[in-house]
């Protein structure tokens, strides 16, 4: 592969050369989030020890260095998603803030009693709960895109629940529980045909394949930093301008404003509008480095080598006497989501755990879903650009080990 | 103690045929008292009905899902409390309760019979909750609080 070279990839994550339980740490949690280059630790150390000021307000060196990075930070969010404007770009916590900030300002503006807001089967609480308590608000009702028992979208329902009462299209882009790729760019054009904007939740897409807003033609763009091996606490919310500029605030204080009188507020412009407070500034950085770092090896050689490796991982679990698949996309990113003979998850995950192996277990946050494939929960193993064949073969003698247990 | 002894304590062959056979799965017939349990970050849940007459449990029972040792943990619950006055299945409950948070030293194993199984719980901190459910259930029933009750 074209300049990707996955041991050398190893050498830039310092916590994987670890022992831990006695054995070599083998790390497949990535979905739930990502371990951290040395580019991105050494980034934020940087900003520590000698750029960290508060920023926008100062007149001082420093706080122009820190206004410097973290607007530069913008500008790499920017590129990386291919936005049009940096000004689409606004600075959150995460994905889950991202979302709930459309929820509580487009939605309340233009959502109301008896609208639909339209989801799926298959999206984590974070892309759940923000419209259900926006329904509860409002009046308006929440509608569901189906899945099937491949975990796959049902797209012949879609255009039937895209009514004229729809005011928001909010889907993901990739399942974090099934792994299944979503084929948003079709939704985006059936829902844009209706006059629908979307929402597409990016949190477990940006760090397997190159994402490109403007290809896709979405509305909004929610994702997460430290899913993308950047720091935990910082996200972001692409908004296309036009919608951005029309919505209300979401949090009030500083920065957020133009001017203050006991009387009267003048909000500030997008996308500080949306960023009340001081911001998380060392997060913003520690961000741009870990899109640099990916941007260094290539998204494309990213996504080749994520999918080499998930088409491995396939067909080896799926060779493990009693291994079943829950969720088998024919198009999947880099998530295995299994249940194991009739042993439930949470013993799967103990078991590993003591062979030195990290997989999630549980309903990761997607229950929906789990109803749909009638689970209470699964074993879920995750890759990431650090992963290799050899993480893979680990798992499976650990779930040999798991069977032997449970015989 | 290696990883592997570890886990042969946590899943001992009684532990494994309870998970695989619980006991008194079913639903007591004319129960007077019942509650549910919940275990939200792994999803386990159970039901726990009772029959109580004149103070003593004359039959208990659990239904549910979860993993192994929740089951096992339920199964030998339903052993080790019947015929138990309420007074005597709270000594139960908190005997188990320091056995799997504190591990085998802290309590007089010899007393906990068949239930000193469950002493491997405790190297295993993220498996205690699983392995009090069907406690914390059974005496929500026990105090007639019938709501659900949840281990976070
Ligand atoms: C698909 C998806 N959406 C949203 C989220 C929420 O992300 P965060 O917790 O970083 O806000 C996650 C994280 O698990 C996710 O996988």
């Amino acid at each position: 592969m074209s300049g990707f070279d996955v041991k050398k990839v190893r050498e830039d994550f310092p916590i994987l050369h670890q022992e831990v339980r006695g054995r070599p740490l083998v790390y497949l949690d990535s979905a739930a989030t990502a371990q951290k280059p040395q580019a991105v630790i050494d980034a934020l150390v940087r900003f520590y020890q000698h750029d960290n000021a508060n920023v926008h307000r100062g007149v001082h060196v420093l706080s122009e260095r820190a206004t410097e990075a973290y607007e530069g930070a913008r500008e790499t969010v920017r590129r990386f998603i291919n936005a049009r404007d940096a000004k689409e770009i606004v600075f959150v916590r995460g994905t889950t803030e991202a979302i709930n900030l459309v929820a509580q300002t487009y939605g309340r503006k233009h959502i109301g009693a008896g609208d639909e807001v339209l989801i799926t089967q298959m999206e984590h609480h974070a892309n759940i709960v923000p419209w259900r308590m926006l329904c509860e608000q409002t009046g308006a009702v929440l509608k569901v895109i189906p899945v099937d028992d491949r975990g796959e979208l049902v797209l012949d329902a879609v255009d039937a629940l895209l009514t004229e009462r729809t005011r928001i299209l909010a889907v993901t882009q990739v399942s974090n529980a099934l792994g299944t790729v979503v084929p948003v760019k079709e939704l985006t054009r059936r829902a844009h045909a209706k006059g629908i904007p979307v929402l597409v939740d990016g949190a477990q897409a940006v760090t397997h394949f190159p994402v490109d807003v403007q290809d896709l033609g979405c509305d909004f763009y929610a994702f997460s930093g430290h899913k993308m091996f950047g720091p935990t606490g910082i996200g972001v919310l692409y908004g296309r301008k036009e919608l951005l500029e029309a919505m209300p605030p979401y949090q009030g204080g500083g920065d957020m404003i133009l001017s203050v009188t006991m009387e009267k507020v003048t909000y500030n412009r997008v996308p500080y509008r949306f960023e009340a407070g001081t911001p998380n500034l060392e997060g913003a950085v520690g961000l741009a480095a870990a899109i640099r770092y990916l941007e260094a090896l290539g998204m494309e050689n990213v996504a080749a080598h994520d999918r080499e490796l998930l088409a491995y991982a396939t067909q080896a679990l799926e060779a493990v006497p009693g291994l079943r698949m829950v969720g088998t996309a024919r198009e999947k990113s880099a998530v295995l989501s299994f249940m194991l003979a009739e042993v439930h998850p949470h013993d799967v995950g103990t078991i590993l755990d003591r062979e030195g192996i990290c997989i999630r277990t549980g309903h990761h946050c997607a229950q929906p879903v789990m109803q749909h494939f009638k689970v209470p929960a699964t074993s879920r193993a995750s890759l990431a650009l650090y992963n290799t064949r050899e993480d893979v073969d680990a798992l499976v003698r650990g779930l040999h080990k798991v069977l032997e247990v449970f015989q | 103690m290696s990883a592997s002894d570890d886990l042969k304590d946590l899943y001992q062959e009684v532990v494994l045929e309870h998970s695989k056979r619980p006991r008194n799965y079913r639903v007591v017939e004319g129960a007077t008292a019942e509650a549910a349990g919940h275990n939200p970050l792994c999803g386990d849940q159970l039901v726990v009905t009772l029959k109580v007459e004149g103070g003593v449990i004359k039959d208990v029972a659990f239904q549910g899902q979860g993993c192994a040792i929740s089951k096992a943990s339920a199964s030998l619950m339903t052993g080790a409390v019947k015929d138990r006055t309420r007074a005597e299945a709270e000594v139960i409950f908190e005997r188990v309760h320091k056995l799997v948070t504190e591990g085998p030293e802290s309590v007089d194993v010899d007393a906990l019979g068949k239930l000193a199984v469950l002493s491997g719980v405790s190297e295993f901190p993220a498996r205690v909750k699983c392995a009090s459910l069907a406690w914390h259930t059974l005496r929500a029933a026990l105090e007639g609080r019938g709501e659900a009750v949840s281990t976070e």
